[in-house]
């Protein structure tokens, strides 16, 4: 049985291994747009997995919305999109020095986000959510399948620009 | 209340940190000094009063100094535990080492009994109110995961090391016979293979896969290291209590091998590091785990004792500037100008032109303190060769490189105030 906590830690590591490929691309800038952009696409896939379901139904079992931990989790992603925009901005400025400062800030970030969520988070969602887990995680499957099959995602943008 | 108080965004107010890591270069600035002044002289055993000054110079006022700023720092995100008052803890913790750290330095040098005295009140006060604060903030959270288990172990040695510390003081001054065989040998073990190389080693499992995106540590050097380093070093100080050197020299032994085996896998881990680019940061992990191989193998064989009182202060030169050090100085260049992104950040959000972790100091200046402080390193294990010729060039080597990491993060720091000076100024306007 996946537990919520498993499903999600899956997509951490995902992220870290795009993230590498889009920090290591860095110069060489059709690679680095294409490698940012698969990057990018999975990252808010990952965000919308929580704001629109895992985080909703922990406040709602909870009651713990304003000023609680999920405000604070979203409050850092709103940090980790503006950073996301930033390496996207260096990267079609070909500009390697902000490029990889954003990518450095935008990892600091994540991965010290990712660890609170991974220790703390996702353990009290789990234990909000009680029997509907596996319903979240459907929920969250979801998602993914639904950026799957509108693919807007920038990867195409950049191999054609 | 949930099964866990909490609150997520606990980082502590920036000053709380930063107190500690701009006065940790002093230290190894005074320290230098010490050296400088007197020379090769106190290269001729550990226990020269120079030697001892200069070593808790480093140990208490740049080591733990900046081990106490991370600590309040990063418990709150590796255990998941906020540390309850930071600015109350932070405003007893600092004053306390920074006075106690220059104290106790000042009896060394002075043989003076009363300054002993004040300095163990101090620091007794320092560290029993940062495992106090700590150990506290990791309960109140029921923090269990291996790292609040591994930051426990830390915080025990890091008691046994004061206890041990305070026992030499109260010999020293009152003359107490201890039953306690050899305290000299037992403080600095506890303190370097204890204190010191189990913080590092419980951070190392979590920043080293995290920041440069290496694969796990394997899990069974994650759940026995903390327990077995502290068997070992139990097990060394019954042996030496209980006069039994082969069992005494087989703990030692094993305790060498568990750094050296940590030491390796790290290397190992960071050569499969997904991260391509080497940055400063790799370079200094490098050249500590290096260092702390050939630490722990040295302490291995002082422990047998067989070698001349000299070649033992190489243990201390290679763990304490070598290893830890060079740690040290590493992972503020990552963390200082993290820490300040973070709180402009939640000062003025996203706007246009804000600093990244890159912009506070460039890549070149790391580069040249990194190369200043291997050069020093190499020159001071050469002063132990051949102290007349090599020490003062040792010294100052050090003093440069300690110098140069000073004006590193205050130049990191300055850009953040300036930053927050203009966002401050900004905001009436706007409202
Ligand atoms: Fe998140
Ligand atoms: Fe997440």
């Amino acid at each position: 049985m996946t537990t919520i906590g498993d499903f999600m830690l899956g997509g951490h590591a995902a992220c870290d291994d795009l993230f590498a490929q889009a920090e290591n691309a860095a110069g060489d800038w059709p690679r680095a747009e294409g490698a940012l952009g698969v990057f990018r696409d999975t990252l808010l896939e990952h965000i919308a997995m929580e704001e629109e379901v895992l985080f909703p139904a922990f406040e709602d079992e909870s009651g713990a919305a304003q000023g609680g931990p999920s405000e604070t989790m979203r409050a850092e992603h709103q940090q980790m999109r503006a950073l996301l925009e930033q390496m996207a901005d260096a990267a079609r400025a070909h500009d390697e020095r902000r490029y990889l400062g954003a990518a450095d800030t935008l990892l600091m970030l994540m991965q010290q986000h990712n660890m609170k969520e991974e220790s703390m988070m996702y353990p009290m969602i789990e234990a909000a959510a009680g029997t509907r887990a596996d319903e979240l995680i459907a929920q969250c499957r979801a998602i993914e399948l639904r950026s799957a099959g509108t693919c807007t995602c920038s990867r195409h943008g950049a191999a054609t620009a | 209340m949930g099964p866990r108080q909490l609150d997520l965004a606990q980082a502590p107010p920036i000053s709380v940190p930063l107190r500690f890591f701009l006065t940790a270069p002093l230290f190894a600035i005074a320290a230098a000094g010490v050296v400088a002044f007197h020379g090769g002289a106190m290269f001729a055993s550990r226990f020269m009063p120079a030697t001892l000054a200069a070593t808790h110079l480093l140990a208490l006022g740049c080591l733990s100094m900046t081990m106490a700023g991370a600590l309040m720092q990063i418990v709150p995100v590796l255990a998941g535990a906020p540390i309850a008052r930071p600015r109350m803890i932070a405003g007893i913790v600092h004053p306390a080492l920074t006075l106690g750290s220059l104290m106790l330095a000042a009896a060394f040098l002075a043989g003076a009994e009363r300054l002993f005295v004040a300095a163990a009140v101090l620091l007794g006060v320092a560290f029993a109110v940062l495992i106090a604060a700590v150990v506290h903030a990791m309960l109140r959270a029921r923090a269990k995961d291996r790292t609040a288990r591994a930051l426990h172990l830390a915080m025990a040695a890091l008691g046994v090391t004061v206890v041990l510390g305070a026992g030499l003081g109260l010999r020293r001054v009152f003359g107490a016979a201890l039953p306690i065989a050899s305290l000299a040998d037992l403080h600095p073990a506890w303190a370097l293979f204890g204190w010191v190389g189990l913080l590092i080693a419980a951070v190392a499992e979590r920043v080293v896969p995290m920041f440069q995106l290496t694969p796990a540590y394997p899990s069974w050097l994650v759940r026995r290291f903390g327990f077995a380093v502290l068997g070992g070093l139990l097990v060394w100080t019954v042996a030496r209590q209980a006069a039994v050197p082969l069992i005494g020299d087989i703990a030692a032994g094993a305790l060498a091998m568990l750094y050296v085996a940590f030491a390796l896998v790290t290397l190992r881990l960071q050569r499969r590091r997904r991260r391509r680019r080497i940055d400063v940061n790799v370079l200094f992990w490098r050249l500590g785990m290096v260092l702390a191989i050939a630490a722990a193998l040295a302490f291995a064989t002082a422990a047998t004792g067989v070698l001349p009182a000299r070649a033992v202060l190489v243990v201390g030169v290679l763990a304490i500037v070598g290893a830890a050090l060079s740690l040290v100085n590493g992972m503020l260049y990552r963390i200082v100008p993290f820490i300040a992104w973070f709180h402009l950040y939640t000062l003025a959000g996203a706007s246009p032109g804000m600093p990244n972790v890159k912009d506070y100091l460039t890549e070149s200046r790391q580069r040249a303190q990194f190369a200043l402080h291997a050069a020093a390193v190499v020159l001071l294990v050469a002063a132990l060769v051949l102290p007349d010729v090599a020490a003062r060039i040792a010294a100052l080597a050090f003093m440069t490189s300690a110098l140069a990491w000073q004006a590193n993060l205050v130049a990191i720091v300055r850009v953040y105030r300036q930053r927050a000076r203009a966002l401050a100024s900004a905001q009436p306007a706007q409202g």
